[in-house]
């Protein structure tokens, strides 16, 4: 099967609209005979199902948790670009476009993205109709400010919660519509599996979680948003529900998964402290503006910290080692999240990680805070101001910039980040790969679409922060509302589609089988034991940087854990009522296979790009020398799997990327 | 540490439900209070029982799903956090801790520390919302100014997670802190002001509906709210209520 990713012909600035000229449209009156199932409640799949459901379609909306206002993009912290040049600085739709290809290394498709920047300014309008309290200025106009790799202010925010307000303002627009009877949601419930009625995506089957019943929903289209999958890793950012499942059953039924090895890891979270630790939290980019980063020069001085002989705060300044600063010198601690976390890493695993899993270094606030203390002293005329009283007074400005952080590291790690440096350490935190989709975010099976993170189309090897949320809002606000019409509009004078054809028979019967293989396989080992070893063998192989060698020792690891799994797993309690074991059991299960297409993924590429360094792809001379190479000549495509059984097995497609618009250039941060 | 735990656990809605005493050994005071809970749960698994279901998800103080009664406190013993950054360094070696679920009627058990909010759901659906249409046609976000004042009062309103402590905590099971947070933050914006009565008056009605108490100003709600959400909230509530009730 040839991949298509049917992109519009003519000049980039003028592809989508071209397109929504273009399109058939459903008349409204017949909106109302079409059923759509969205899977997923966050920000992608809310505010698809909101949008859906008011243009007419009925919609039935599936979540595990019992809220829609629960799914993990309540999470997000830092905020939300978009190209609205409100502060004069020279934004566009094209620097927006142009900021997110580079960041991505050149291996995301420039239509998506052109597209994903023309709709960004129109998010926030929508948002803001809606009652999200962004931020605002004096005058009571928005305010914004900027993140990492980009030279504009363009992030709009909301305190250190604007994934929670996006979140709640897509939920409100959902409520609207459940309140209207456009939206039925179906809260704690487990899309369990896919349904094709003569090669079209047609229905679930579900899981109620709190009954344990097994359900079967028709639709005329299924739309895919159910997240990310760094929970592969076992330790990552993310909440602990979210999965792979829905991804990887549509991959099993036909819909390619793309780019699998693309994970982002974010280097300023809090390090792990023990082998019970559950998940990792993040601590926001915006405090490496602020933050100095350094681990100290001499193995005793680590030595004598780890055993509590000395304090960080007892080190001079020459006893320490800035590594970012001394090696990238034009960008600091300001380099992007890929080369951060992996100097880190380099840092930890020649032995200089201060805390007693050998894994952190230090994020400084003390010279910040003196800088600042220093400034607001002079401004109120305090002449000859004592260290302490410089103290009060820039802690006082550390304090309204990042209170919130510094109180949630010090409710985890116990230790107050303005008189300590906090530790940081990288973890897994967004995941780049995902569904294969085409212009339309439809996948490789027709009537299935997939949005949100959960596919794979904008952000390339690497992702920038505050477009995640940027383009979950797009792909549900504004772009498949339109797309789905052309498709839906073949589908007027279908009527309902039962749900006692063979199809659902069949499909409901492979379902309920693996559940009754779970609650009766008396085996010896829970889930999580199973989950974290397959972890362990993420992240030392498929981790920050891999190797030929590792990653064919991962994937024969992987298999063999799977075939463990399937002999020795065991899972308390029984199928028909609340069981959060069988829940996990099955998402594991599917982490299990997907895990080693991520390896077999990675060992393909062949190449240092994004986060994802290469051991044998690396720059020999020069001044880039001992950095990650990129191999545009033999890699710049999307590499698009197709299930043939064993993940081992599956076959690679290559979407070939092309650049009209944008010269690839190699990435630079010396 | 070591410690004695003692646990609601009860199969489902109608079974009675019980409390059962379990021991933990090895305790690290850097757990938070919900990794305490998986040391329990993979040691009732390894003997072969059912684990303890209890809701839980981002594990950062932010979704709102985890829920536990710990020594008679919503959410625990610390102050403005939820249970899943409590953390063990909060308890002493040998203590004996009693787990329950959040109680209230509109709140019923699902299983073991699992309770059914969607009472908070329909409350939403009854009018928490601003009526915009979501296609795509609205007017350019700076063409209405909102002060600064306003803004930070609207977020600071709806940073509640719906999490439910307040209507546990509270003797009346009363939700009007809940309510009030979100009848504040829209109250407080232009956005939400064509649609302020009927919105009041319909998430009032669906509340009293539910089976939530009356508010006797006790207060043990912003006490225990893990997001600070402040009194001030039920008070603008009862304002917009008596403002859309004259109308009305
Ligand atoms: C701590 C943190 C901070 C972040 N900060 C930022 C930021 O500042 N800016 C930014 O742009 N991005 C940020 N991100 C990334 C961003 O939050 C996510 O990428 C984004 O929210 C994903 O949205 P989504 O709608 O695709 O999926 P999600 O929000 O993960 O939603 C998934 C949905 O699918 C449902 N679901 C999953 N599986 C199933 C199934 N089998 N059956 C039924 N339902 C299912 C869930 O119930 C949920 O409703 C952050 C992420 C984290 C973890
Ligand atoms: S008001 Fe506070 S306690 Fe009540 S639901 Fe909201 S966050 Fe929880
Ligand atoms: S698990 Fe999300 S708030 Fe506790």
């Amino acid at each position: 099967m040839a991949l298509d990713s049917k992109i519009p012909k003519g000049p980039l600035k003028d592809k989508w609209t071209d397109y929504k000229n273009h399109i058939d449209l459903v008349n409204p009156a017949n909106k109302r005979n079409i059923d759509v199932i969205v899977v997923g409640t966050g920000l992608a799949g809310g505010s698809a199902s909101a949008t859906l459901a008011e243009l007419g379609y009925n919609v039935k909306a599936f979540a595990y948790q019992d809220s829609p206002r629960r799914a993990h993009s309540i999470a997000a912290q830092g905020g939300i670009n978009a190209a609205k040049n409100y502060q004069g600085d020279g934004d566009s739709f094209y620097r927006l476009f142009y900021d997110t290809v580079k960041g991505g290394d050149y291996r995301s498709r420039e239509a998506n993205v052109y597209r994903l920047a023309e709709v960004s300014a129109n998010i926030i309008d929508q948002c803001v109709a809606q009652g999200v309290p962004f931020a605002r200025d004096y005058g009571g106009l928005l305010d914004n400010r900027s993140f990492g790799g980009v030279l504009v202010s363009r992030t709009f925010y909301a305190k250190g919660q604007t994934g929670q307000q996006l979140l709640l303002g897509a939920y409100s627009a959902m409520n609207r519509q459940i309140a209207r009877g456009k939206i039925e949601m179906f809260n704690r419930h487990e899309m369990l599996d896919v349904v094709k009625v003569d090669g079209k995506a047609r229905g679930i089957i579900a899981r109620n979680l709190v009954t344990g019943e097994i359900e079967r929903h028709s639709a005329h289209a299924v739309v895919i948003a159910t997240g990310g999958y760094g929970n592969v890793y076992f330790l990552s950012t993310n909440a602990m529900g979210s999965n792979a499942t829905a991804a990887w059953k549509i991959h099993k039924k036909g819909a390619f998964f793309a780019n699998p090895c693309y994970t982002q890891i974010h280097p300023t979270c809090i390090p792990r402290s023990g082998d019970y630790q559950s998940k990792l939290t993040l601590m926001s980019e915006s405090l490496r503006n602020d933050g100095r980063i350094w681990v100290p020069k001499n193995l005793d001085d680590v030595k004598a910290i780890k055993e509590g002989r000395k304090k960080p705060t007892d080190l001079s300044e020459n006893e320490r080692d800035y590594y970012l600063e001394r090696r990238y010198p034009a960008f600091g601690n300001l380099v992007p999240r890929d080369v951060a976390s992996r100097a880190a890493k380099e840092r930890c695993d020649a032995g200089y990680g201060v805390n007693a899993t050998g894994e952190a270094v230090y994020l400084d606030f003390a010279s910040a805070i003196t800088r600042y203390g220093t400034e607001k002293a002079k401004i109120q005329n305090i002449s000859n101001p004592s260290e302490a009283k410089i103290y009060e007074l820039g802690q006082a400005i550390v304090e309204a910039k990042y209170g919130n952080l510094f109180q949630m590291y010090n409710k985890i790690v116990d230790e107050d980040p303005y008189k300590t440096p906090m530790m940081i350490y990288p973890a897994v935190h967004y995941t780049m790969g995902g569904v294969w989709v085409d212009y339309n975010l439809m996948t490789t099976v027709e009537g299935l679409y997939c949005l949100g993170e959960a596919n794979f189309s904008d952000h390339g090897a690497n992702r920038l922060g505050a477009s995640a949320l940027m383009q979950g809002l797009s792909d549900g606000y504004f772009v498949l509302p339109y797309t789905i019409g052309d498709y839906l509009s073949n589908d007027i004078r279908t009527g309902k589609i039962p749900t006692d054809t063979k199809e659902f028979e069949q499909a409901e019967k492979e379902v309920t089988a693996r559940i009754d293989f779970f609650v009766n396989n008396k085996g010896q080992h829970s889930v999580d034991y199973y989950h974290k070893k397959l972890g362990k063998i993420m992240w030392e192989k498929c981790g920050m940087s891999r190797n030929e060698k590792g990653l064919i020792e991962a994937m024969a690891e992987i298999k063999a854990l799977r075939e463990d799994f399937w002999k020795n797993v065991t899972v308390p309690g029984i199928s028909n009522e609340m069981n959060p074991e069988l829940e996990k059991a099955g998402r594991v299960a599917d982490f299990l296979e997907l895990g080693e297409l991520f390896a077999k993924d990675a060992l393909d590429r062949n190449e240092s790009c994004g986060g994802h360094f290469r051991e044998e792809s690396i720059e020999l001379d020069g001044l880039q020398k001992g950095e990650a190479k990129r191999n545009d000549k033999d890699f710049a495509y999307v590499a698009a799997w197709e299930y043939k059984g064993e993940p081992a097995n599956a076959v690679l497609h290559k979407e070939e990327l092309e650049f009209n618009d944008i010269e690839l250039k190699q990435r630079s941060y010396k | 540490m070591n410690l004695t735990l003692k646990v609601w656990r009860q199969k489902n809605a109608s079974d009675k439900g019980k409390m059962v005493d379990y021991q933990v050994t090895e305790i690290s005071e850097h757990m938070s209070f919900l990794e305490m809970m998986d040391v329990l749960n993979e040691q009732i698994i390894n003997k072969g029982d059912e684990p303890v279901a209890f809701d839980h998800d981002c594990r950062e103080g932010i979704c709102g799903m985890c829920s536990m009664y710990i020594n008679g406190e919503a959410h625990g013993p610390d102050r403005g956090v939820t249970t899943c950054q409590l953390h063990m360094r909060m308890f002493k070696d040998g203590d004996t801790i009693t787990i329950e679920p959040f109680r209230a009627a509109a709140f019923p058990v699902i299983k073991d520390l699992v309770v059914d909010r969607s009472s908070f759901e329909r409350i939403q659906q009854s009018g928490g919302y601003i009526s915009v249409n979501t296609s795509g046609n609205t007017q350019d976000a700076n063409a209405i100014p909102v002060s600064k004042e306003a803004a930070d009062k609207a977020m600071d309103a709806a940073t509640c997670i719906g999490c439910g402590a307040c209507v546990a905590t509270c003797k009346n099971s009363s939700a009007m802190l809940f309510v009030g947070a979100k009848v504040s933050q829209y109250a407080l914006l232009p956005q939400g002001q064509v649609e302020a009565t009927d919105r009041v008056l319909n998430m009032v009605a669906q509340m009293d509906a539910e089976g939530f108490g009356n508010c006797t100003n006790t207060g043990a709600c912003e006490v225990e709210c893990p997001k600070g959400i402040s009194l001030e909230n039920i008070a603008r509530m009862n304002t917009e209520f008596m403002k859309a009730s004259l109308k009305g």
